[in-house]
């Protein structure tokens, strides 16, 4: 391969010169996001200097080459590390889902909460947390070893009832979607009642059920990071992943279709199928999410319009970074709703509806004509 | 390269749009394709874009049945440029431009691909607005954006509907003397929608004349537009003029 710098055209000059751009920006949403990290471990009712942090999480790493600090590992490694990582992982595939759907939609206002999938999701969830002890019985409270690692059955069996029934709903605004002539602001209209429809179930969920989980309902409806465990995330971050790199290869088709279906299909894309596989790989990432936070809105809206405004809308960078953000939002929005009342904890759901609200005006007024069609 | 439009029939739902449609173009050729509105040529090119999968009848390639050419390998072959386009917010031209080489890229983009996209700019004059947002361009701006987006994917076999319909006077006669060229001299072949006669009859070097879903003539553009056939086909009468210049057709009035 030639050295770009060599006979290098006006347009490759201007191409590499805003790709360099692009990736300076990621690089510092990932520099941002370990900081936030860091800092939000040491953040709580002890407060543990970032210095300690780093020094736990290196004894955890090399216990033969440093020593942990007295007390603070504990606090780092077991209390407040699984409910960051939930926080990152759950901003990452709900605002890379964001990114995608309105790619594939073309439609800058579908989000994973404007489609009902956050809704949907959620209560599917509590739907198995109800009935799983019932129809699957010892089944349900049993455990598998998968990769060394030991899963209880609930939990999976969580993401799979959340995943249905996200998918439901992401299916069924995709079917009105298809129906000729609907406008942008129908789908997102279908989206939402969806996830009234879901909430009410949710709701009712709460009259039929015994189970500790659901008796704060209306906290969980609301969406929050006190189900972490470690066992959680090590269940969701291959699923996090493994999605995020199955469309990020994609990044090139969602691009294209920005052009229109038919100039997709010209440029050799199967659109239908795209359409549907792609929905089916965030859907799924963004389920096993909900299924263990609750209803968390937002987040796939504004992560990604932020991000697109700072570089743009190809995707090949988009969606590293609206991940990034997504997951810094999210875990600065729990960090605060952590302590801003202390010792009262706020749903982090509850910030992301005061946000992402004020953002979503934000879009449908001083965005009109450039967001919407 | 050869495309042949084999008795096509195309239909949405039960109304027939297309009827036993047939005709031969060939590269080294300006096809215009000339009809009334909703006389079925975005249809025509749609399906021939293999877009739209045929009613009935076939589309050949070299004598080969598009259907049973792969999609990557078609998307190489034949470049589509919409009448009505789709674009984004926060998307550059350069990026736009550049869409149309996804034939040829699985993530990364090549120098060759960089090459390609700085020539179609070159090509439409638009080297200047590589930089902008597609969406915050003028209509005519844009419409040589896509045109170029066509460009760069460097097919065999162009098919343009309605390349001109935004493009100020000037910008008509230079993109189709631009297109002309290209195809003259890379031995491709263009198929364009077109309103203007007079465009058509100054650049193409074929006329087909599509009337209600069939062929009214189809051969030499001085040979197909006739008064008569202005008046059978738009129901408009003209007066058909030779000047120094070229030769034009002057329309007047609606025909009763
Ligand atoms: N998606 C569609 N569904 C149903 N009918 C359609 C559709 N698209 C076009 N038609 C009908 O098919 C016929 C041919 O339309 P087409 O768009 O091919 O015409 P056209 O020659 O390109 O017209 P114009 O000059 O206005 O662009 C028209 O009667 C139109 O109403
Ligand atoms: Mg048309």
């Amino acid at each position: 391969m030639s050295s770009p710098a060599k006979n290098m055209n006006k347009t490759a000059g201007k191409y590499h010169a805003v790709r360099k751009r692009k990736m300076t920006v990621i690089l510092i949403l990932a520099a941002l996001l370990v900081l936030s990290m860091i800092l939000a471990l040491g953040i709580g009712s002890v407060f543990i200097p970032p210095g300690d942090v780093l020094l736990a999480i290196g004894n955890a790493l090399f216990p033969a080459l440093i020593s942990a600090p007295e007390g603070a590992a504990d606090i780092v490694l077991n209390f407040r590390m699984p409910r960051i990582l939930l926080a990152v992982l759950t901003g990452v595939a709900l605002a890379a889902a964001g990114a995608v759907m309105q790619g594939l939609l073309r439609n800058p206002l579908v989000s994973p909460f404007t489609l009902g999938l956050s809704s949907a999701a959620s209560f599917g969830a509590a739907l198995m947390i109800v009935l799983g002890p019932a129809v699957f019985g010892a089944f349900f409270a049993g455990s598998v070893v998968f990769l060394g690692f030991e899963f209880t059955t609930k939990s999976l069996l969580l993401i799979l009832s959340a995943f249905l029934f996200g998918w439901l709903s992401v299916i069924i605004v995709y079917m009105i979607s298809r129906v000729r002539q609907t406008s942008q602001a129908v789908m997102v209209l279908a989206g939402v009642v969806i996830g009234y429809l879901f909430q009410a179930g949710l709701l009712a969920l709460k009259y039929v059920s015994n189970d500790d989980a659901l008796r704060e309902i209306v906290t969980w409806m609301m969406g929050g990071m006190w189900g972490a465990t470690w066992q959680t995330v090590c269940i969701l971050t291959p699923v996090v992943l493994l999605c995020f790199f199955l469309i990020e290869r994609r990044a090139w088709d969602l691009n294209t279709l920005s052009s229109g279906d038919d100039v997709a299909r010209n440029l050799g894309i199967n659109v239908d199928r795209f359409r549907i596989t792609g929905l089916l790989i965030v859907s799924f990432a963004a389920s096993a999410c909900l299924a263990f936070t609750g209803i968390i809105g937002f987040v796939g809206l504004m992560a990604p319009h932020i991000c697109r405004m700072l570089i743009g809308n190809d995707y090949r960078y988009l969606l590293p970074a609206s991940a990034l953000m997504g997951a810094l939002i999210l875990l600065i929005s729990d960090t605060v709703a952590r302590v801003i009342l202390a010792p009262v904890e706020i749903p982090v759901g509850v910030i992301m509806y005061v946000l992402g609200g004020i953002f979503f005006l934000f879009l449908i007024t001083k965005g009109h004509g450039r967001y919407l069609s | 390269m050869k495309i042949t439009v084999e008795n096509l029939t195309q239909k949405y739902g039960s109304h027939t749009v297309l009827d036993e449609v047939s005709f031969t173009t060939e590269s080294g050729k300006v096809t215009a394709l000339l009809g009334p509105n909703g006389s079925g040529k975005s249809t025509l090119i749609k399906t021939i874009a293999d877009i739209l999968p045929p009613a009935g009848g076939r589309i050949l390639v070299n004598d080969r049945d598009i259907a049973e050419v792969s999609k990557s390998e078609r998307a190489k072959m034949i470049g589509y440029v919409p009448q009505y386009f789709h674009y984004t917010s926060f998307t550059s031209v350069l990026d736009t431009v550049l869409i149309g080489r996804r034939p040829y890229m699985s993530w990364s983009v090549s120098d060759e691909d960089l090459e390609a996209v700085d020539a179609a700019l070159s090509t439409m004059h638009i080297e200047d607005l590589a930089d902008r947002y597609v969406n915050e361009l003028s209509g005519g701006q844009r419409q040589r954006v896509f045109i170029a987006r066509a460009l760069a994917q460097n097919p065999e076999f162009f098919l343009f509907d309605e390349p001109t319909s935004s493009l100020d006077l000037r910008h008509q006669l230079e993109t189709l003397s631009v297109m002309q060229d290209v195809v003259h001299k890379n031995n491709s072949g263009m198929i364009a929608a077109l309103h203007d006669l007079n465009l058509a009859l100054r650049y193409a070097d074929q006329v087909v004349l599509v009337k209600e879903g069939t062929i009214y003539a189809d051969g030499k553009p001085e040979d197909v537009l006739t008064a008569d056939a202005v008046r059978d086909v738009y129901g408009v009468e003209s007066e058909v003029v030779e000047k120094e210049t070229g030769r034009f057709i002057l329309s007047y009035e609606p025909s009763y």
